[in-house]
């Protein structure tokens, strides 16, 4: 039975091949190479667990998985700007492969072809689908996608002031604070019943559908946006444009959404992507990487990262951004789920989607103590006005065996956001509905 | 494998040039609720053009995309300050365990306490290994922790009334993202130069620290690959000008064990999980940027960070989000990227102390190996021994004619990926090598003896460097047409 102890198993180095080396570099032991360490700091005693052999890794981490509630496994409710929609196989699989999982940034285009022609199709199925000219190649999330679109138009208008429409959610608003703040940029709420806009905003942003689930008046902000020089700035769903009409379509100058609807694991919050587009008359304002197609001096068609002089590695200081990652991986996984949807499956899937959604909103507003108090157009989220706290409500559920929604009565008295996808089932709203029902009648 | 170059050209169609209608990737579910009533016409798409294939194709598709790639499991990636390490596959497959990949960032709290516990765990080892006193793992890459870090050293001036710190100094062998993260803060930023063994010129930073100076940027190995041997007086000079140290962590492979960057008296830096931590690069993301801070800057991290509270109902340990005290906000839409987080658990949990301290002996002991393998054919402008990555410079080679660029494109001739070039800005000619510590011995000999080849064809044939690579997909690809002409979309033809 072998007892000593091995050299983990990502060094291949054995004591013979380290001895070896040593004497080439001409030095005594592996210590006299971290001789530059001051006296007194080097080799430091770590306070860590012991290690774990990989049968031991397996079942600690699967210990951990099994903490957690799994919805799939359990009804599940929540959106908020996460959304459940069904991965075909063929997107892990995709972005399992080494190839591109284990490649990096592509820096050196002849090596890189695959990653940088995933990324140019990525930006091509991102125009065609939020109905725009020019799209980056990617952003961390959508909440960053949205600060950084903010900080882009006060750089092209050179004003100084942010209006956000008040429906936007609280989340990706805090996001923007941290981001505009520093620079000395100011963000004003703008209320979605007057709508009053000042002349010396930079942009205008909103939420389309907004964090309550519903459509906002795109034609006219944009309209009120440009009377003023400003531009209109739409942070958006990308499921819900498969059936709903484009952020480009209604006048945007910029618009940005989540990628992570498109095929990406909910993964408790990340990785996912951010979408960036704008008109292309703003394209050098642009944050991020962009792939651009060319030839190589054989003629043929080729990839490479273009328009660099807008990034941190050249213009360093002056940069649009200091982003230096693209989540290449993540918008290759919105590119597979994208091509495995196609035209026909986009649609379909918002079209579920509504149904589901509508179908639950309509039945659930007719439980007596229950209401919709928001009119106008949703998509896959609404919010329910409960008869108890959405506090109560959610922990009532929860004992149920569902995961209920996102309590939104810091906003609204009682409210409770509810999102449903393709991934509930009849059989899943019609319990929830039960529940419902219960839960308000044993509160009387 | 040599290919008719039709075949070539019918690999690289597009998705939309390989679309036909009434194709579909997968099939889709049936409507099981009862048909509802549709909005306005005025709000619903006509149109919406995107590719519809098969799903063989779409597999077919992409697998030929990944052959055109180099990768860290296809290739040796000897490529500086990026530490393109082995990715191992258990920290993947874990990662994609239900409980992991397909939880709600918004579940309530007691759902998800495996999730937090690996989040919390991971906080601990990550101050632990640094020599700080919290982590938030908020931020999403290196760069965005570069931006939480300096903003929470603005905050920190600011919350002691202090708003005339505006400057930032940074070494002139800085990365990029340094001075641009500090400008997105609204600071000033001030270069320090280098001295003759590629420490900092530690007069010129006496020199630049005054009343306004809010901090120093710092990368520790330095972009040079050297541990700047005045790391203690350096920030005593910053503190005592009643600034703060910032510690950009993308050099830390070659510091686990060795040292502890918070004892040294960094007061707040970011950690590289796709580097130091083995999280594959994707390439270009996701990665992770974890940011430390020691106790002076803690309260001021990104929201959230995970604390372990005992429930009130019981003794029981509960894990939930919180936000620190003087918190410089929220940086992502949710907690940061939790699927890389897990990931990097899963590698520290299997090496322990003695494991990742074996992991910057090798990574050093493999850069000094090529730095005098090589010190001969290329000219090394520091001449000491490095840390986890060696600088060369090919200004020998200049001379004949043969740029850096050249040397690097030679070597995908040789299935080595080029290493990172012209990059520290001080170094003429740059190459810049790191071979971490997932390479064997025979590796590094056959990359030793590939450059001492290149540098002998440099003399004897420049001609074929210049015209390097040879048989990849694509030869040198033209980027002025690409940026003069952009093309950065498929679109629909007119007709």
């Amino acid at each position: 039975m072998h007892q000593a102890r091995l050299s983990s198993p990502y060094v291949p180095n054995t004591d013979i091949d380290r001895q070896a080396m040593l004497n080439a570099i001409g030095v005594e032991s592996m210590e006299a190479l971290f001789a530059d360490i001051p006296e007194g700091y080097a080799r430091p005693y770590l306070d860590l667990p012991a290690p774990l052999s990989e049968l031991e890794l397996r079942r600690e981490l699967q210990a951990l998985s099994d903490l957690n509630l799994t919805p799939g496994r359990v009804p599940c409710f929540l959106g908020g700007g996460a959304y459940q929609h069904y991965i075909p196989a063929v997107v892990a699989h995709v972005i399992s492969r080494g190839e591109l999982a284990t490649a990096y940034t592509p820096y050196q285009p002849e090596v890189s072809q695959g990653t940088l022609q995933a990324i140019y199709e990525f930006q091509s199925l991102v125009c065609q689908v939020m109905g725009m000219e020019v799209a980056n190649s990617g952003m961390y999330d959508g909440a960053t996608a949205l600060a950084e679109a903010a900080l882009m138009a006060c750089r092209i208008t050179g004003k100084r002031r942010i209006a956000v429409l008040d429906t936007v959610s609280p989340t990706y608003l805090s996001v923007m604070k941290t981001y505009t703040e520093p620079q000395g940029l100011e963000i004003y709420n703008v209320n979605s019943a007057s709508l009053h806009v000042e002349d010396d905003s930079a942009c205008v942003i909103v939420q389309h559908p907004n964090s309550y689930g519903y459509l906002e008046k795109l034609e006219v902000l944009g309209r009120m946006a440009h009377e003023r020089n400003a531009l209109l700035v739409v942070s958006t769903d990308a499921v819900f444009l498969g059936m709903f009409r484009s952020p480009g379509e209604s006048g945007a100058d910029i618009a940005v959404a989540e990628g992570q609807p498109l095929g990406v694991a909910l993964s408790y919050g990340g990785p996912y992507v951010g979408l960036f587009t704008c008109k292309t008359e703003f394209l050098r304002q642009m944050p991020g990487r962009i792939v651009g197609k060319t030839i190589d001096t054989h003629g043929r068609d080729g990839y490479v990262l273009t328009l660099q002089t807008r990034e941190q590695h050249i213009r360093r200081e002056r940069a649009t951004s200091n982003i230096c990652t693209s989540e290449a991986l993540i918008g290759t996984a919105v590119v597979a789920y994208l091509a495995c949807m196609g035209k026909v499956g986009l649609r379909h899937i918002a079209e579920l989607t509504y149904h589901k959604a509508h179908y639950a909103a309509s039945i659930i507003s007719q439980i007596p103590g229950y209401s919709l108090p928001i009119d106008g157009t949703f998509f896959q989220e609404f919010v329910v006005q409960c008869p108890i706290t959405s506090e109560e409500v959610n922990r009532s559920l929860l004992k149920e065996g569902i995961i209920g929604g996102v309590d939104v009565s810091d906003r609204i008295p009682n409210g409770l956001l509810l999102c449903v996808t393709e991934m509930n089932t009849r059989q899943e709203i019609e319990d929830l509905v039960e529940t419902l029902t219960r839960i308000a009648q044993s509160c009387k | 494998m040599r290919e008719d170059t039709r075949n070539m050209e019918r690999n690289r169609r597009l998705l939309m040039e390989r679309s036909a209608p009434g194709r579909i990737g997968v099939a889709l579910p049936a409507l099981d609720v009862p048909l509802q009533p549709l909005p306005s016409e005025e709000q619903l798409r006509d149109y919406l053009e995107l590719p519809e294939v098969s799903e063989g194709e779409v597999v077919r598709y992409f697998t030929s995309l990944s052959q055109m790639n180099f990768s860290v499991d296809t290739n040796f990636y000897p490529l500086g300050s990026c530490t393109m390490k082995y990715n191992p596959k258990i920290n993947d497959e874990v990662a994609g365990f239900p409980g992991f990949s397909q939880i709600h960032p918004l579940q309530p709290e007691e759902t998800v306490q495996g999730a937090l516990k690996l989040a919390f765990q991971l906080q601990g080892f990550m101050s632990e290994i640094v020599g700080m006193e919290a982590t938030s793992l908020a931020t999403m890459a290196g760069a965005q922790g570069e931006l939480a870090g300096m903003l929470m050293i603005r905050a920190y001036h600011r919350s002691h009334g202090d708003e005339s710190r505006r400057t930032v100094l940074v070494p002139d062998s800085a990365h990029g993202t340094n001075p641009a993260s500090a400008a997105m803060c609204g600071f000033h930023v001030v270069s320090i130069p280098s001295d003759a063994r590629g420490n900092m010129d530690v007069d010129a930073l006496r020199e630049a620290c005054d009343s306004e100076t809010a901090g120093l940027m710092l990368t520790l190995p330095n972009t040079l690959g050297l541990f700047d041997t005045n790391i203690l007086e350096i920030c005593r000079v910053v503190h005592e000008a009643g600034g703060l140290v910032y510690g950009d962590g993308a050099n830390m492979n070659a510091m686990l064990g060795q040292t502890k960057l918070g004892e040294l008296g960094f007061d707040v830096l970011h950690i590289n999980l796709h580097k130091t931590f083995s999280t594959p690069h994707g390439g270009g993301g996701p990665g992770a940027g974890p940011v430390s801070a020691n106790s002076i800057l803690a309260p001021f991290l990104a929201s959230p960070v995970i604390e372990k509270v005992t429930a009130s109902d019981s003794d029981e340990e509960v894990y939930r989000l919180a936000e620190p005290e003087q918190s410089i906000g929220k940086t992502a839409a949710f907690h940061g990227n939790f699927g890389m987080l897990v990931r990097a658990y899963t590698y520290i949990r299997g090496l322990g102390a003695e494991g990742l301290r074996e992991i910057s002996d090798n990574a050093v002991i493999n850069a000094n190996y090529i730095l005098n393998a090589l010190k001969d054919y290329y000219h090394l402008p520091y001449d000491r021994s490095c840390m986890h990555e060696v600088v060369f410079s090919a200004k020998t080679q200049k001379v004949v004619g043969v740029s850096a660029l050249d040397v690097a494109k030679r070597l995908i001739d040789y299935g080595i990926h080029p290493p990172t070039m012209y990059f520290p800005l001080i170094v003429e000619e740059a190459l810049m090598i790191e071979p971490t510590e997932t390479e064997s011995k025979e590796t590094l000999d056959y990359f030793i003896q590939v450059m001492k080849d290149i540098a002998m064809e440099a003399n004897e044939d420049a001609q074929v460097l210049k015209d390097a690579p040879h048989y990849t997909p694509n030869s040198r690809l033209d980027e002025a047409r690409a940026a003069r002409r952009p093309d950065l979309r498929w679109k629909p033809s007119e007709d």
